[in-house]
């Protein structure tokens, strides 16, 4: 598992997911988000460096 | 030390989730804020961050430090108090663009003029968040605002320049897109010896973007993707293609002035040898 996300602290405002090159991110139908995606996950830490809410993070 | 642990390191206990709105930019520049100290290599003990009132200086309350959470507007006033007399401390003034430039104007343009060694974080959302949408000196002219619903007539400070003209010693400019620059340039004012000014151009999807059918917070923070310009792009460019863009980056940096707590130590000690 690469990406951590702590569901608890989503408010599913979808940056991460757009931000993200590989697509490998999506809000669900209760507002959080999900990896969808995970093993096309390249590490590039723009969701960690962009979530307002400190929710998702990329383990190194 | 990871993002996650930087989080947990700066941040009061038990404090997150955060009061802030889903896609507010508060968030990303109060992350920037924390790794830039982490950067630094300051202690927390070492660091003060002072704020006013609005959605944007709730920062105080969430971070570990030495903090000030004021009254509205009087974020440099107090930071001031703060800093003339403990002038080790590296102090952080987290401040609303109507915190900042409206109610709290007047204090910018002479702390800027003092050149007294203070870290402005200026979160720039356009408008006054935290009471529902009234437009501030930076909302953009033309914008909607619950006190301009046919748009506002007024038109908008340049804060950098503002900054720059009364006397601020270093200026700079990033967004919540930028998110790294935006870390480097808060590093950079903490480091500079004098008064720094970094705005922090952000999303308030709730009180500007809904009025002004900006979309949501993705087509927010993609808006300052596509008119933020780095500072060396910006002056290739011509006035036409200026249009409607802004420029970030280190916009102004000048170490030729002394410091106030520098020069107010001077006096001191001229006035304990009796001289004139
Ligand atoms: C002396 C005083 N006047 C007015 C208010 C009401 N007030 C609270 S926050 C605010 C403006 C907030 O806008 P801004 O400073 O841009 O911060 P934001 O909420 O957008 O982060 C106002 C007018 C107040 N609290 N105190
Ligand atoms: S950026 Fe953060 S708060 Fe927004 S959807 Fe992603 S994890 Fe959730
Ligand atoms: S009202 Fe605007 S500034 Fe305030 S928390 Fe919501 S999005 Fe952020």
């Amino acid at each position: 598992m690469a990406l951590k996300i702590i569901t608890k602290r989503c408010k599913g405002c979808g940056i991460c997911a757009a931000l993200c090159p590989k697509k490998v991110l999506a809000v669900n139908e209760v507002e959080k988000v999900e990896a969808v995606n995970e093993k096309e996950c390249i590490k590039c830490g723009q969701c960690e460096q962009h979530c307002p809410d400190y929710a998702i993070f990329v383990e190194k | 030390m990871s993002t996650e642990a930087l989080i947990d390191k700066y941040f009061r206990p038990g404090r997150l989730p955060h009061i802030w709105c889903p896609g507010c930019g508060n968030g990303i520049v109060t992350g920037c804020i924390v790794k830039a100290v982490e950067q630094t290599g300051l202690t927390r003990d070492e660091v003060a961050v002072v704020s006013g009132i609005g959605c944007s200086s709730r920062a105080s309350g969430y971070l570990d430090f030495n903090t000030v959470h004021s009254a509205h507007g009087r974020a440099l006033p107090v930071a001031t108090g703060v800093k003339m007399g403990n002038p080790k401390l590296n102090v952080i003034v987290v401040t609303g663009d109507g915190d900042c430039t409206a109610i709290g104007g007047n204090h910018l343009i002479h702390a800027a003029r003092r050149n007294l060694d203070l870290t402005v974080v200026l979160f720039n959302n356009s408008i006054y968040g935290m009471t529902g949408g009234q437009y501030s000196p930076l909302t953009p002219f033309g914008s909607k605002a619950t006190t301009a619903p046919y748009a506002t007539i007024e038109h908008d400070f340049d804060v950098v320049e503002l900054a720059k003209a009364a006397g601020a010693t270093f200026v700079a400019r990033g967004t919540t897109f930028h998110a790294q620059l935006l870390t480097d340039l808060i590093v950079k004012g903490m480091q500079h010896k004098g008064f720094s000014l970094i705005e922090a151009v952000s999303a308030c999807p709730t009180s500007f973007g809904r009025q002004n059918k900006m979309g949501g917070p993705v087509e927010m923070i993609l808006w300052q993707r596509d008119h933020g310009v780095m500072k060396a792009a910006w002056d290739k460019m011509t006035d036409e293609q200026r249009q409607g863009k802004f420029p970030i980056g280190v916009l102004h940096e000048d170490n030729s002035k002394v410091e106030y707590t520098v020069a107010y130590d001077y006096l001191i000690k001229k006035a304990q040898e009796g001289k004139k």
